[in-house]
């Protein structure tokens, strides 16, 4: 630990200079503030007591978002907090089945489970298991994991000899994420496009390109629970309002179809525990409402029907794909069950596994998702499961199921010291029975159940979980450890560092670097960004959020009179001295600028909102809540119009968070966008001696579509770290 | 078994679950969607159509017990409803008896007996009771009677995340409101208060059913200090007039008198 190279001492060099005083600075938190959130936190860990972190999108919607929580897990590590009852970090989720999205995989670079989507790189299984198979842990069994959920998708087609149809699957050629593609669609690159569940002009940023990009569309679908404003992007817009853009003349084909509601349907939620809740529909769907079940599964059996029909080495994917969910009547929804009984997987014999330590890689077990493995089992759906905790089952291990395994804390192993015994009587979760030789206590062991504390790996282990140690926690990492510092897996480095958003106020006081180096831009003329701070045009710092009534998109409360009625109006909230200097009221209209666009809100004045006053520099903040737009019972201008296109290195996640705007009192000329009109404002000025930053820092490329950024994520690449 | 709310302001956190929760139960239509721009707060009033109504109170006031960097400032959430007075004005101002104390100690307006006289209206201390324009009738909250008949709680305390709203036994909800105040003064925050717990503590109305804790003065969350149901207040009237006639017959005696004298 005394070692300068050893991870602690790089640490504590890196953030020396992150001082209370730097904190002020650079924040504006008062150093006092700062001090006593420290001090609670220690004071609040340690062996008789954990602390916990909850945070949401106000964290992760920047360009250096997943940076910002793995400074809270660099945190939570270092004071004991992870695997302990009451530690960790918990995301606070927009929705309450995004943990469920996540984990089937609704993102375009993983499959479900985690498991990586193949890249251009893989050009056959045994590369790209050869890529991601671990040596020590949980991911040692890479291959049971693929092989498995290979052999549920393609069934008996899947062969040892045909690689079990790895070469079926689709390959990464490049950013496929929403904001890639909306930059693709507005240059006419995306042929059609299917949204179901979400309002993407009102929730996604830059609604105007997005529009611009659906205009050259051949085709949408929507599914929603209503008519939103995506939908009608072609008659209830800003740009159609103007008669800038003619309805007549946008191609576009849109089909609607009504989406049921979650009380209309059966399924799981799993929420940010991981626990998955089953629940049955209340009502059968309305007319000619159906669920998202019943579409997919329709489309994909029509999709069989028609490929059947011809003999094109490009369909074996869709022809070897097993779609045989029972379905009572074509009307009717598949069996949702056997959807959850396809992911939890069986073996040769038909048996539902009871967990993912039965899978094996040569092709005789079947298991869609190996995370979920033993949540339906022949005892029944451990989902639909509801008995509260007790005394002896404190954490309620008989309500829902969590996965993996039914395991409420992950890395429980930390519960207990190097030795196997409870740090305190307090805090006991696991702890090492002596007497029978094994790992036992309130929840499920997350390690071996029979790795002793003082086991050492032999060099000779039997296989990747036998080569954990009996102290390594960790049992997903490939070396058992908690990582301070990741020497892989993340495009923008080992260590979290604090950088500006890519259109602030203020210089970066602790970097050169103003902003995060390896962050992705679409540089093109309807996309045009600010300098990177003291921008002259853009004074004020916005902020977005959510209010208590409203939810997202407003799907599901701007269509609802008994929350629309109780936040009417895209408010946007200012500080009375702000007010004062432009001469508005709360109610007023004021109408906010970027170099995107133009969009009006009204007026909230509170002393709530103060002005930031970092590095002795004084900016007004308004807030403004996101959530409305031109449909539904209340309106109002969607605030993500405001922001560019811009992205997160790792995950593409849009930085919607904050941005420098201008403020002007009263309404403006409604909704005025630079993908339309052109430039909206004088271009900066040249010599004010600031620049958006250094731009040569990091391995950019230029991709398409006005792409710049990390050179993996153009071209579906895997960077060496 | 008299039961009641105690609404407990210093947990309240503004989400208006109770509104909402309110309204659906009871199956009141919206009341239009206008901006009020005061604080967070669009319903404005409680009326025929909202029953419950949580009021944001932004004052230049820091709060005690609190740590806030906001300094001179703090933002106060109530939510407010029909108090269910134990004098209740509007029962006794009802010329139809359309107005009546339940079973369980709460005041009901019947639907189907009321002629939408508006005396009610005129007559709450608190300006709880509404006429309806589409019906002319008078609305307010029933505490969830037909909830309560079929042994549920009311619908908004069943929905408050935060147990600001309490219901249950009146009795059992004094003690508990006490215990609660005692807790507050103990940490330091001594403006904290009750407010119409009983008729000691507000004789004006006998007490209120749905009594609540405040952290601050009644007129910061616009309560009246002290309320004076109709009745106790024409008692009041009557009195002043008996005396006033008194007075007025001493003194037209008096100044016969001395006229007789005078002359």
């Amino acid at each position: 630990m005394e070692q300068p190279r050893c991870v602690l001492q790089i640490l504590k060099r890196h953030y020396a200079r992150y001082t209370p005083e730097m904190v002020e600075a650079v924040c504006g938190v008062p150093r006092a503030s700062f001090l006593a959130i420290a001090e609670e936190l220690i004071r609040n860990s340690g062996h008789d007591r954990t602390s916990y972190i909850c945070y949401a999108v106000g964290w992760t919607m920047h360009v250096n978002g997943p940076q910002i929580i793995r400074s809270a897990a660099i945190l939570q590590t270092l004071l004991g907090n992870i695997g302990r009852p009451g530690g960790g970090i918990m995301a606070l989720r927009g929705h309450n089945n995004v943990q469920g999205t996540t984990d089937v995989s609704t993102l375009y670079e993983t499959l479900p489970g985690y498991l990586a989507m193949p890249s251009v790189q893989d050009t056959s299984l045994q590369s790209y298991l050869d890529r991601h198979t671990a040596h020590v842990g949980l991911y040692g069994a890479y291959p049971q994991y693929l092989i498995s959920s290979l052999k549920a998708w393609y069934g008996d087609t899947a062969t040892a000899e045909n690689g079990y149809g790895f070469d079926w699957l689709p390959r990464l050629t490049g950013d496929a994420s929403y904001e890639a593609s909306v930059a693709a669609a507005a240059d006419g690159a995306l042929e059609g496009l299917i949204v179901i569940g979400m309002n993407p002009v009102v929730g996604a940023m830059h609604g105007a390109l997005q529009r611009k990009g659906f205009r050259k569309l051949k085709w949408m679908v929507v599914r929603d629970l209503a008519m939103v404003d995506t939908a009608e992007f072609w008659r209830h817009a800003p740009e159609i309002d103007r008669g800038e853009v003619r309805t007549e003349d946008i191609g576009t084909e849109v089909f609607v179809f009504p989406a049921a509601a979650h009380t209309e349907k059966s399924g799981s939620f799993a929420n940010t525990e991981r626990r998955l809740q089953w629940h049955e529909r209340a009502i059968p769907p309305q007319a000619d409402v159906t669920s998202d079940l019943w579409w997919i599964h329709e489309v994909g059996r029509r999709m069989k029907a028609k490929l059947a029909e011809r003999d094109d080495p490009r369909d074996r994917a869709m022809r070897a794909l097993v779609w045989d969910y029972a379905t009572p009547s074509a009307e009717e929804d598949p069996d949702p069950e056997a959807v959850l009984r396809e992911m939890n997987g069986v073996d040769e014999h038909g048996r539902l596994l009871r967990g993912s330590s039965e899978l094996r890689a040569d092709g005789t077990t079947r298991c869609g998702m190996w995370i979920y493995a033993g949540v339906i089992t022949e005892e029944g759906n451990h989902a639909r499961s509801r008995t509260p905790g007790t005394a002896d089952d404190p954490l309620g291990h008989g309500w829902g199921w969590s996965w993996p395994a039914n395991r409420h804390i992950l890395y429980n192993r930390c519960s207990a010291r190097p030795d196997g015994a409870p740090w305190s009587e307090r805090k006991r979760l696991v702890w090492w029975d002596e007497a029978s030789d094994r790992w036992t206590g309130n929840d499920v062991p997350d390690l071996p159940l029979h790795t002793a504390p003082t086991y050492d790996p032999p060099p000779d282990a039997a296989d990747a979980m036998a080569r954990l140690g009996g102290t390594d926690a960790f049992i997903a990492k490939t070396d058992g450890k908690a990582w301070l510092f990741a020497p892989s897996g993340l495009r923008d480095g080992p260590l979290p560092v604090h950088y500006e958003p890519v259109e602030g106020t203020v210089r970066n006081r602790l970097y050169g670097q103003q902003t995060n180096p390896a962050r992705t831009e679409w540089r093109r003329p309807d996309n045009p960004y600010h300098l990177a701070f003291a921008d002259p045009r853009f004074p004020v710092i916005l902020s977005t959020n959510r209010l208590a009534e409203m939810y997202g998109a407003g799907v599901m409360s701007r269509w609802l009179s008994w929350l629309a009625e109780l936040q009417p109006a895209a408010i946007v909230e200012m500080s009375p001295a702000h007010a004062a200097e432009l001469g508005v009221a709360s109610g007023d209209w004021v109408t906010i600028v970027t170099a995107r666009s133009e969009v009006e809100a009204r007026a909230l004045v509170t002393p709530r909102i103060r002005p930031f006053v970092i590095d002795g520099q004084r900016a007004h903040h308004v807030a403004a809540s996101y959530h409305y737009g031109r449909k539904g019972l209340v309106t109002g201008d969607p605030i993500n119009e405001l922001f560019a296109l811009a992205g997160e290195p790792n995950t593409t996640i849009q930085g919607s968070k904050v941005t420098s705007v201008a403020v002007l009192a009263g309404r403006g000329a409604t909704g005025r966008s630079v993908v339309t009109r052109g430039p909206l404002v004088a271009e900066p000025i040249p010599d004010a001696g600031v620049r958006r930053d250094l731009e040569q820092v990091g391995p950019h490329v230029e991709g398409p579509h006005g792409y710049l950024g990390p050179a993996g994520r153009a071209f579906g690449l895997e960077e060496d770290a | 078994m008299t039961k009641g709310f105690f609404t407990d302001t210093s947990v309240c956190i503004g989400c208006k679950a109770c509104e909402v929760a309110c309204k659906q139960w009871n199956d009141l239509p919206d009341d239009g969607s206008a901006l009020t721009g005061m604080s967070y707060d669009n319903t404005g009033q409680l009326d025929a159509s909202s029953w419950r109504h949580v009021k944001f109170i932004e004052r230049p006031v820091a709060r005690e017990g609190v740590e806030s960097t906001l300094g001179e400032f703090s933002w106060l959430m109530m939510s407010d409803c029909c108090k269910h007075c134990a004098h209740a004005s509007c029962l006794e101002a009802c010329p139809t008896g359309a107005i009546v104390r339940t079973e369980f100690g709460s005041t009901f307006v019947q639907p189907d007996v009321c002629n939408g006289c508006g005396y009610c209206n005129a007559a709450c201390p608190f300006g709880v009771v509404d006429k309806l324009v589409e019906d002319g009738r008078s609305w307010k909250c029933t505490m969830c009677y037909d909830r309560q008949r079929d042994g549920f709680e009311p619908a908004c305390a069943k929905s408050c995340p935060t147990q600001s709203i309490q219901f249950g036994d009146l009795d059992e909800l004094r003690e508990r409101a006490q215990r609660r105040l005692d807790e507050l003064h103990a940490q330091g925050v001594g403006a904290a208060r009750l407010y119409g717990e009983s008729e000691d503590a507000q004789p004006g109305t006998g007490g209120l059913h749905a009594f609540y804790l405040l952290l601050d003065e009644p007129e910061s969350y616009g309560l009246p200090a002290a309320p004076m149901a109709w009745s106790r207040r024409a008692a009041d009237g009557w009195r002043a007039v008996a005396a006033s006639g008194v007075t007025l017959g001493v003194a037209v005696a008096a100044s016969a008198l001395a006229g007789r004298w005078m002359r």
